[in-house]
């Protein structure tokens, strides 16, 4: 097969515990079972402890590409945290830019000690739409929820946004290989939840509100 | 991984470099493993031992790098092959019998990984391990990609059967901990017995072995000379060459495509980096004129290049090199494809496609509301607690006392995340040595109080000489040993006193008070949960003389979190009065927890249910008593 770009280079930024390596994985996999190369640059270790982790997923159909994503190069960005994904685009973000993120902040350390601000997250948002050519907000743990498998129904926003050329049967395929077999169950769940909240209907529903709120606009 | 075992010869799977590498181990019927932790080398061995009963492998965690390498010369000098794995500090550690090995020789395969970690990404230096090949007359490898990493360390056993010597592989963090797509070989039937024959003695006929490595050295350039890991791609008569190694193969690759240079720049791409294919890189060089080299960290193909180019000056004629010696890349840090892009359109005067100058403006200027990420102990994590009684029973002390640090999850504590209570670190045992020390400078008029606190990994890893050092001479040093029950920062692996193995089955424990009490110097052993005795507990030890120790047991809450349900802990918002309590924010601001968060709107404050693992020290923290457990009585 080809890339409409070739390669294709996807950002998953979040906080370390968010689960941003097996999300990656998950991702990477499904690439593989596409027939594509993949190559996927994880940056973590200290950072594991609450710092920000982000990993770089490559697609290519030609050859492998080197672990790191240049400068300003990233077509897809996935925040599982709303200021980890803003904080990409300054390195690696363009106005063709697409970006998926979930708007749940995860406090660093000098917030929580009165040294630091946290932005507003509509702010954040607000700074994202901006910026790149496409957000989608979608709140993976809903009020009273636990964040359990939260990363999950984020990759699963992502297969079903469209913006990846690899069958949302792959992701599936990818979660049961990799997912322990006692969270597989919960995984899926996780990740079907995240399809429908991009999927095919939620983007018709979007665009009819969209189309409502342009004719709204008009008179 | 299932991958691991997958018996599928030809099949395409994504694998991590530390796992290409371990599944390269497994294909060339590796039968022993022994390593101690460290990032980014862990998963290799944890890979192996988990694999270990399906392919009848030996694998161990060990004490620390030496006692790893000596105990997996041992299975090659009874015949098997064996391989080690280890970051770039464990290659220190492993130095001092590195440098007899090559001299003794060794017999069935045996390969050892050196990780290194550009940019010390999990590390407390940065260091090119390739030297220690070229200081010890050590075959080198270098693979640069996925593929490479398993067909490489398969290759590797076999060189070194052939030449009677270990083989070191290189990688990198971006190798080890990236992923990609690997083809898998053949599993083979592994039938050897361990037999140990011969003598293997460095020491006897010291020059006479030396010139012998350096016999075998030649055989290995000669084995190199026709490798497929070394390669040339572009055009048949470029002028102009990149050369180079592991990591920049990838990066040259891709910057060579964004100039739009595929016409006119080759690549050499080199895969046995020590002792150089000679001929084959001066066949390559032949009608070049200039040539840029890309490695990872130190120069050490460049010199090894450039020592080349002016023994052939009369075949070769001069020959510009550009690299770190020019300027033109870096010899620190991480290397990657922009750095490679800059370099390459300087020297060619071209100018790279760069963003737009007002988007990278506008992003930047997007980014400035958002507050820095430091790391931080996790919520739940008995370190938070141990340096909260630590920098507290030190102010009690009033004798502007210190705490010398050393490696694991701790050495955060020398940021915010730790009260800022650490002011050395350096490498593993140093804490304790160091106090060692400071604690016999009281003639020289010194009075400060001196705590070295030391993970449970690092007190049997290398802490126990320097406490011996102390008790013998009797420095005035009190060792905080912060046992969490295992090798935390690197994932947990077990130690001494975990009391289980690699592959997880039962084993004996060592424990850490017996070996203090056995040296001889006072031992007492305390929960730091228990924070208002452990504080007295430390004050009062600060005013003794002599070597002291505690122990500040409690299991990482990651390790405990798998064992036993969490309990839900909240705050009773009719208990907690915000800023009219005077405490200053404690739970949130002071004591610093990610798992409780500032309610802007209630003022006050509230537990994060999604990051709080329940752990309660807060709870026994608050001065009003409004951090609560769900469902207990109040």
């Amino acid at each position: 097969m080809t890339l409409e770009k070739d390669p294709l280079n996807l950002i998953i930024a979040g906080v370390g515990g968010q689960g941003n390596i097996l999300a990656s994985q998950i991702v990477a996999t499904a690439g593989m079972k596409e027939g594509l190369y993949v190559t996927v640059g994880e940056t973590y270790g200290a950072s594991q402890r609450g710092g920000p982790v982000m990993s770089h997923i490559r697609f290519s159909a030609r050859a492998q590409c080197g672990p790191l994503i240049p400068e300003g190069e990233a077509d897809i960005i996935v925040g599982l945290e709303p200021i980890e994904a803003l904080r990409i685009i300054g390195d690696f973000g363009n106005p063709k830019t697409r970006v998926i993120v979930s708007p749940r902040p995860i406090y660093p350390i000098w917030v929580l000690s009165g040294q630091a601000k946290y932005p507003p997250v509509e702010e954040v948002l607000q700074k994202l739409g901006e910026l790149v050519a496409e957000v989608r907000v979608v709140k993976a743990i809903q009020e009273g929820e636990t964040g359990l498998a939260a990363n999950v129904v984020i990759v699963g926003a992502l297969a079903g946004s469209g913006m990846l050329p690899i069958a949302v049967k792959y992701f599936e395929e990818s979660i049961k290989e990799i997912v322990a077999p006692k969270d597989l169950d919960l995984n899926l769940q996780a990740f079907r939840k995240g399809v429908e909240l991009t999927g095919r209907k939620a983007r018709a529903l979007a665009t009819s509100k969209a189309r409502k709120n342009k004719r709204g606009s008009g008179r | 991984m299932v991958t691991l075992e997958l018996n599928q010869p030809g099949k395409t799977v994504l694998m991590m470099g530390d796992e290409a590498i371990a599944r390269g181990a497994i294909e060339a019927g590796v039968d022993f493993c022994a390593s101690y932790p460290g990032t980014p080398a862990t998963e290799i061995p944890e890979s192996l031992a988990r694999v270990a009963d399906r392919f009848n492998i030996y694998a161990e965690w060990s004490t620390n790098e030496i006692v790893a390498f000596e105990a997996a010369t041992a299975a090659s000098l009874a015949g098997l092959r064996a391989i080690v794995a280890m970051k770039q500090n464990g290659v220190n550690v492993c130095a001092d019998f590195l440098m007899t090995v090559n001299l003794a020789g060794t017999n069935g395969g045996l390969v050892l990984v050196a990780a290194d970690d550009p940019s010390a990404i999990s590390s407390s230096n940065e260091q090119d391990s390739r030297s220690y090949a070229r200081y010890a007359d050590l075959p080198l490898l270098e693979p640069a990609d996925f593929q490479e990493a398993k067909d490489m360390t398969k290759w590797a056993f076999e060189v070194s059967e052939k030449l009677g010597l270990p083989c070191i592989l290189r990688s990198v963090t971006r190798l080890s901990h990236s992923r990609g797509n690997v083809k898998l070989g053949e599993l083979p039937e592994k039938k050897r017995a361990a037999k140990f024959e011969g003598v293997y003695i460095s020491g006897a006929f010291v020059a006479a072995q030396h010139a012998a490595l350096h016999q075998k050295l030649e055989q290995a350039r000669e084995i190199f000379e026709g490798s497929r890991f070394n390669f040339y791609v572009g055009p048949k008569k470029a002028k102009f060459v990149i050369v180079t190694s592991g990591s920049g193969w990838l990066y040259s690759r891709e910057a060579v495509a964004a100039l739009g240079l595929e016409g006119k720049v080759g690549i050499l791409k080199m895969g046995t980096t020590w002792p150089l294919p000679e001929k084959f890189v001066v066949d390559h060089l032949k009608n070049v004129t200039e040539i840029l080299i890309v490695e990872e960290v130190d120069p050490f193909l460049e010199q090894n290049i450039k020592i080349l180019l002016a023994e052939q000056a009369k075949t070769l004629g001069p020959i510009e090199v550009y690299g770190a010696k020019s300027g033109h890349l870096p010899a620190y840090g991480e290397m990657n494809q922009d750095k490679v892009t800059a370099a390459l359109a300087s020297i060619k005067g071209l100018q790279p496609k760069t963003r737009d100058e007002k988007y990278i403006e506008k992003s930047r200027e997007a980014i400035t509301c958002i507050p820095l990420r430091m790391p931080t102990f996790c919520t739940g994590c008995p370190h938070r607690a141990s340096l909260w009684v630590i920098k507290s029973a030190l102010k009690l002390d009033g004798r502007d006392g210190f705490v010398t640090g050393d490696i694991g999850c701790y050495s955060l504590g020398a940021g915010p995340a730790g009260y800022f209570q650490l002011k050395t670190i350096h490498c593993m045992g140093a804490g304790i040595g160091l106090a060692n020390g400071f604690g016999k400078l009281d003639k020289f008029g010194f009075n400060q109080p001196v705590i070295a606190v030391c993970g449970d990994s690092t007190f049997y890893h290398a802490a126990i000489p320097a406490l011996i050092n102390a008790r013998v001479n009797n420095s005035n040093v009190l060792m905080v040993v912060l046992d969490n029950g295992g090798t935390a920062m690197t994932g947990f692996q077990p130690h001494p006193g975990s009391g289980f193995d690699a592959c997880g089955r039962p084993a004996p424990t060592v424990e850490i008070e017996n070996i203090c009490k056995a040296i001889g110097v006072e031992v007492r052993v305390r929960d730091p949960f228990e924070v208002s005795q452990a504080v007295q507990d430390i004050y009062d030890m600060l005013q003794e003389n002599g070597p002291r120790v505690m122990v500040f047991r409690r299991r990482c809450f990651r390790i405990e979190a798998k064992e036993k349900l969490q309990e839900k802990y909240y705050v009773d918002q009719t208990k907690c009065i915000g800023d009219d309590c005077g405490c200053a924010r404690f739970c949130s601001r002071v004591f610093n927890c990610p798992g409780i968060i500032w309610d802007q709107e209630a003022q006050k404050a509230k537990i994060d249910e999604v990051v709080c693992t329940g752990c309660g020290v807060c709870a026994t923290l608050c001065p009003r008593g409004a951090i609560m457990v769900r469902g207990a009585a109040s």
